[in-house]
């Protein structure tokens, strides 16, 4: 069968769906984790039934989001031996630990405390009970942390050697892999960013219930404790951003500069692009308007300096890599999407920070203005969507800006997937994917809607003493 | 073969049972939800009883995917990129089983929860069949060429052998559902699962026969290694008959033990007959070795210190989750 598709761009299509989609549930999971762990500690430490009550509801949204995230995953451990097997290979020895231990350390214990956290409302005092949700949520963050380690070798190889014999990577020293400086600029940013979508999503879906006008205490003090959340952590997402974008520009200057649309070099003082039409097939930006300063400001926290552009570095890939990878390489990562994506994640950035503050101004005590500013709230209520947004343009950064590399330096995407999987399994995988993921995320998104829609009416008229069942009302009893 | 490679086979093979012993029970617990459980409260009490459990269960099978990259990687990219289409059944059966609980306690309609129970049914018995189908046909050999790539027809993969295969270990996990359902429910549940169970059984053995004896014409098992094989198939009729045994005499701890232990011994029969191999091809010098696939020295030692002083842990938390929801539920 040929309809001029080749199992390297049906791979890397697959690859980009899945992970995308995978990371729409990854953010909010240990987003949510934290929001509705802070809102059960605020309940054991107030005493406040209505923190609980917080939690519950929330809870429920968590729930959904998570199982979409764990069944999703699955997908992900499987698809390096399935689509990539010659990277599986040329990788095992370094990058299967960090999966491997991220099972064990993190899967187990966010799995194990989530169905104690969900079937436990009844059965544990309420700091035991509260421990298990904040074990959940440390899990995830593990988790995180172990899966960018893989990532991160990937990006900027470390504490490694090329076995002579066997052509393959090997691990000479397991803590050079875990202190891999991109590691720590990247964990970061995904873990604060993952707390702006977790936060968002409550904050959003609040201001739509307040539209409606029920409930109103209840999505107040919802909105007070996501706002708060979502402030502190959209200022860490701004500032370890602003970290990582000073280690790119040295790690990855190529990824940086097609992130600024430079195909010439910037010259000093650097301006900075707001927006520019590039032509990628001729390798040259057409007009772009431009803020002198700024780029230096980005790139150096100083007033001069040169960036160069993907011109001069593709040469200089050119000059590093040619012996061993062949005068034929492209160097170019595709610009237009690096550079539009990071005008998206700077703008979700600064308009989540406003937000955030005119947000909790509005929601003070004392007054009502949150609710007669009903623009505010739409506002607001179309900010559920946002992160999703910005967390998707900051993987595209990362992973297109390793073009044309699957491990930098070492091993193209072109020599990383699986030979002997043949056009025709890997279309009907991509269009049974598509499928499902349409499915689950339409469910997913009714769910949460319905969820919304109800309200938290079933958990504050409930008695004190009425069993909390997380599968549904007293359908059953324990004897 | 080095030491460390081959307690890192032992240990792929010891998380496979974890997965099978306790996600055995999860899948034959998925099937009664459309089978055995006739009412909705039955329904929602089937579903109860692996509630807080499943979830984790399954990572015991991401921990052995994740155990095999980490330390035989050849044996990971051969095998996942060679069972490409079964694994993608396998892993939209996985999918949609793992999200039908939380979906089908949402559902308001009846035909809602309708599509979830069959979801989390179908799913059930699909990942269990294609299970045992993958890795009978995997111990049976298959077309790999030097550079370690299996490049299967529809055939290799789907015949009587591996059918058989499939269908024995769904019945195991069937079984083992009903003995978890007999342990952990009161009332007529518990006393259907045990009528259910007792024509099953006689099943089992008939299923257990005919897969002893293409296992005898399909592989190399009882020619390469007659004693320890005929040993494990013994000890798998044993188990049975004790399963069978707690069956008629009403005992439902001894049952339900003996259905896990007899998924663990097929797991065991199968890394017993693959060893010193990890994947059998039908040209046998391209049979991939222990020895050849493994990852370095430095990173088996590296893992064995971490796998070793977190798995205690991990087990004590794990246990205890168990011994906390161990209350029988009623409908």
């Amino acid at each position: 069968m040929n309809l001029g598709l080749s199992i390297l761009s049906l791979a890397r299509f697959q690859f980009a769906m899945t992970t995308v989609f995978h990371f729409f549930f990854v953010p909010l999971s240990i987003g949510l984790a934290l929001v509705v762990a802070i809102m059960e500690t605020v309940y054991v430490v107030k005493k406040d039934v209505l923190y609980k009550h917080m939690a519950q509801f929330w809870g429920r949204i968590f729930l959904l989001s998570f199982a979409v995230g764990v069944v999703t995953g699955i997908i992900q451990e499987f698809q390096f031996g399935m689509n990539w097997s010659d990277y599986s290979r040329f990788m095992g020895d370094i990058f299967g630990a960090p999966l491997a231990i991220e099972a064990l350390v993190a899967f187990f214990m966010e799995s194990t405390f989530i169905g104690l956290w969900m079937f436990g409302w009844d059965r544990f005092n309420a700091k035991l009970h509260c421990a298990f949700i904040w074990l959940t949520s440390i899990g995830t963050m593990i988790s995180a942390m172990w899966i960018l380690a893989a990532n991160s070798f990937m990006q900027n190889p470390v504490g490694f050697m090329i076995n002579a014999k066997t052509g393959r990577a090997q691990m000479t020293s397991f803590s050079a892999v875990i202190k891999n400086p991109q590691l720590w600029n990247e964990l970061p940013h995904v873990l604060f960013g993952a707390f702006v979508t977790g936060s968002f999503v409550v904050a959003g879906m609040a201001a739509f219930a307040l539209l409606k006008g029920k409930n109103v205490n209840f999505f107040r003090k919802s909105l007070k404790v996501s706002l708060i959340v979502g402030l502190v952590a959209t200022i860490g997402v701004v500032a370890v951003g602003d970290v990582q974008t000073r280690y790119i520009i040295k790690e990855q200057p190529m990824k940086f500069a097609a992130t600024e649309g430079l195909y010439k070099d910037s010259g000093s003082p650097a301006a900075w692009s707001v927006v520019s039409s590039m032509d990628t097939k001729n390798h040259k930006t057409n007009w772009s308007i431009e803020v002198p300063y700024v780029l230096d400001i980005l790139s150096y926290h100083k007033l001069s300096g040169n960036v160069k552009g993907q011109n001069t570095l593709n040469k200089e890939f050119h000059a590093k890599y040619d012996k061993k990878f062949g005068k034929n390489m492209n160097y170019y990562v595709p610009t237009k999407t690096l550079f539009w994506s990071f005008r998206v994640m700077t703008i979700a950035g600064g308009l989540f920070a406003l937000i955030a503050i005119i947000g909790l101004f509005f929601n003070r005590a004392g007054t009502n203005l949150i609710l007669s500013q009903r623009w505010f709230l739409w506002v607001l209520g179309i900010c559920t969507f946002l992160p999703f947004a910005a967390n998707t343009a900051g993987w595209l950064i990362t992973e297109l800006g390793r073009y044309p590399w699957v491990v930098y330096g070492l091993l193209t995407i072109a020599d990383a997937v699986s030979p002997n999987v043949s056009v025709a399994s890997l279309l009907i995988s991509n269009i049974v994917y598509f499928c499902v993921f349409s499915g689950l995320g339409v469910v997913m998104i009714v769910l949460s809607r319905r969820a919304l829609h109800h309200g938290p009416d079933d958990l504050l008229q409930a008695t004190d003493d009425a069993p909390y069942d997380p599968y549904g009302k007293g359908a059953f009893s324990h004897e | 073969m080095s030491n460390l490679q081959l307690l890192w086979f032992i240990l792929v093979g010891v998380l496979f049972s974890g997965f099978f012993f306790l996600e055995g029970f999860d899948f034959g617990v998925g099937m009664t939800i459309k089978s055995l459980a006739q009412t909705r409260a039955e329904r929602d009490v089937v579903i109860h009883t692996i509630g807080p459990h499943w979830d984790a269960n399954e990572v015991w099978l991401i921990t052995a995917g994740g155990a095999m990259f980490a330390s035989f990687p050849m044996w990971y990219a051969t095998l996942f990129s060679g069972f490409y289409l079964i694994l993608l059944l396998i892993l939209v059966a996985l999918i949609m089983r793992g999200v039908s609980f939380e979906f089908r306690s949402r559902m308001e309609s009846d035909a809602g929860r309708n599509f979830w129970e069959w979801a989390a049914a179908l799913g059930s018995f699909f990942a269990a069949f294609l299970f045992g189908m993958m890795f009978t046909a995997m111990v049976k050999g298959m077309p790999i060429n030097a550079h370690g790539d299996m490049t299967a027809h529809f055939t290799d993969y789907v015949n009587l052998f591996s059918i058989v295969g499939g269908v024995a270990v769904t019945l195991l996990c069937y079984l083992h559902g009903l003995n978890f359902i007999r342990l952990k429910t009161t009332g007529t549940l518990r006393t259907r699962a045990l009528q259910w169970a007792k024509p099953l059984y006689w099943v089992l053995f008939a299923g257990e026969v005919v897969f002893a004896i293409l296992l005898y014409f399909n592989t190399d098992f009882f020619a390469k290694k007659p004693i320890s094989t005929l040993i494990l198939v013994v000890a798998l009729v044993v188990l049975t008959c004790l399963a069978t045994w707690g069956v008629y005499g009403n005992h439902e701890w001894l049952s339900f033990i003996s259905s896990g232990l007899s998924l663990i011994d097929v797991v065991v029969l199968l890394f017993n007959g693959l060893f010193p191999r990890v994947m059998v091809a039908n040209n046998a010098v391209n049979s991939i070795l222990i020895k050849d696939a493994s990852n370095s020295p430095y990173t088996l030692h590296l893992m064995t210190v971490i796998a070793l002083s977190v798995l205690p842990i991990m087990l004590v938390y794990f246990i205890w989750s168990y011994w906390v929801f161990y209350k029988r539920l009623a409908s």
